[in-house]
């Protein structure tokens, strides 16, 4: 069992390792000369104007919302799909069943105005 | 070799009880609410890893252990849709997400 | 292998749970929250539940998080300099918490647990798509309710009347413009 994961761990430490090392020896190439010019936030090139802590809208926790309730509607039908060759019919009744009761949700919140971008 | 022959049952069951321990700390001592929910979030994971331990030790056969922590993943995503949304609303009304502000309905 | 594996992962848990707690930012907080959910997820691979490992990395580490991103995002203030923990005596907290555990872990030495030798079940995502449609049809389908009823009742409490919403970054922008241009003008 171990070593079909034995490569996600290899995968999993090339990737730290990847970004760490040009990090690593950015840090210790570079020259350490710092002026408050250079540890200024960059913004576009712009000065900055404003604080970083502002108000956003809530329409992208209401995006966020209906990605979460859907997500789990997909790992649901995970389990439903490997085993559908031996439950037949009745198991695609159950799922639409399922499907149309969470897709009330999402008219629910599109007749809201909850999707607008405005 | 599978981890049921390497690792004892209690070891898992040790590091869920220290999990939820935690979290139950982050719930009484932090300030913010969304403090709050994120001890409560590591109480429920502390809960899936007992379940999926049992599963895995007591019954494998039994498919009830899989379907609980699948179905504790659901209500989890949902409670935090909801306390969130909560917090959001809180907010908007208070200008704080500080617990102990929440003093109305306290007689 | 599989024991350090598990020492591993174990401590990994532990020590990012440990700093969702102590972090005095809240998103650095919701950071070691979301590296908790990625190990807890890994000791499910580990434990051969490889379908709740994957449950646990799409929704929590996937979804979950967002949400909690974006409701920091939208909460936001200017708490850097205030402490993490509330007021009072927090050794309470933690020496009751601390007895907690201490009872937890010595219940779980006294327990006999009968261990099973039976082999685990080859197919058991399989497994438990038939359980879910078979006995537990009743509880899916009430899942799809609560699903259901979180995504209203969430857009219920935090969906803002257009009339007063609150000001978004391009209205402070624009406050800001304008008390600038006020002060060199010298006008009020």
């Amino acid at each position: 069992m171990l070593d079909a994961y034995a490569f996600i761990g290899v995968f999993f430490i090339a990737a730290l390792v990847f970004p760490l090392v040009p990090l690593i020896a950015a840090w210790r190439l570079r020259p350490q000369r710092s002026t408050p010019i250079k540890r200024d936030t960059y913004e576009c090139g712009l000065e900055v104007t404003g604080g970083t802590r502002v108000q956003f809208k809530v329409q992208y926790y209401m995006y966020a919302l209906a990605f979460v309730i859907f997500d789990v509607e997909v790992v649901f039908l995970y389990p439903w799909a490997v085993a559908y060759g031996q439950l037949g019919l009745f198991a695609l009744v159950a799922m639409s069943v399922f499907i149309i009761i969470l897709v009330f949700g999402l008219v629910y919140e599109w007749k809201k105005g909850a999707l607008e971008w405005a | 070799m599978s981890m049921i022959d390497a690792v004892p049952l209690s070891w898992v069951l040790t590091l869920a009880a220290i999990l939820f321990c935690i979290g139950l700390f982050g719930v009484i001592v932090r300030r913010s609410l969304i403090g709050v929910l994120f001890g409560v979030e590591l109480m429920l994971n502390a809960v899936n890893i007992n379940l999926i331990a049992f599963w895995r030790y007591l019954e494998p056969n039994l498919v009830a252990g899989q379907v609980f922590a699948l179905f504790i993943i659901t209500i989890a995503a949902a409670e935090a849709a909801v306390g969130l949304a909560m917090v959001i609303a809180v907010y908007r009304t208070r200008r704080t997400i500080v617990a102990d502000d929440m003093r109305n309905l306290q007689g | 292998m599989v024991t350090v594996i598990f020492i591993a992962i174990a401590s990994l848990i532990i020590a990012s749970a440990v700093l969702v707690v102590i972090s005095r930012e809240i998103v650095r907080a919701a950071l070691w929250l979301i590296a908790t959910f990625f190990a807890v997820g890994a000791l499910y691979l580990l434990l051969e539940a490889e379908f709740i490992g994957v449950a646990q990395v799409l929704v929590y580490v996937g979804a979950v998080s967002i949400l909690i991103l974006f409701a920091i995002m939208l909460t936001r203030q200017h708490e850097r300099h205030e402490p993490a923990w509330r007021a009072g005596p927090w050794w309470i907290a933690l020496a009751g918490v601390i007895g907690l555990a201490a009872v937890l872990i010595t219940t779980i030495g006294a327990v006999p647990w009968r261990l099973t030798d039976d082999d685990l079940p080859v197919s058991r995502a399989p497994q438990l798509g038939t359980a879910l449609m078979r006995e537990y049809l009743l509880p899916f389908q009430l899942a799809a309710i609560v699903l259901l009823v979180a995504l209203i009742g969430a857009v219920v409490i935090a969906m803002e009347e257009r009339r007063r919403r609150t000001p978004t970054l391009a209205d402070d922008i624009a406050a800001q413009r304008g008390a600038a241009d006020r002060a060199e003008d010298g006008t009020p």
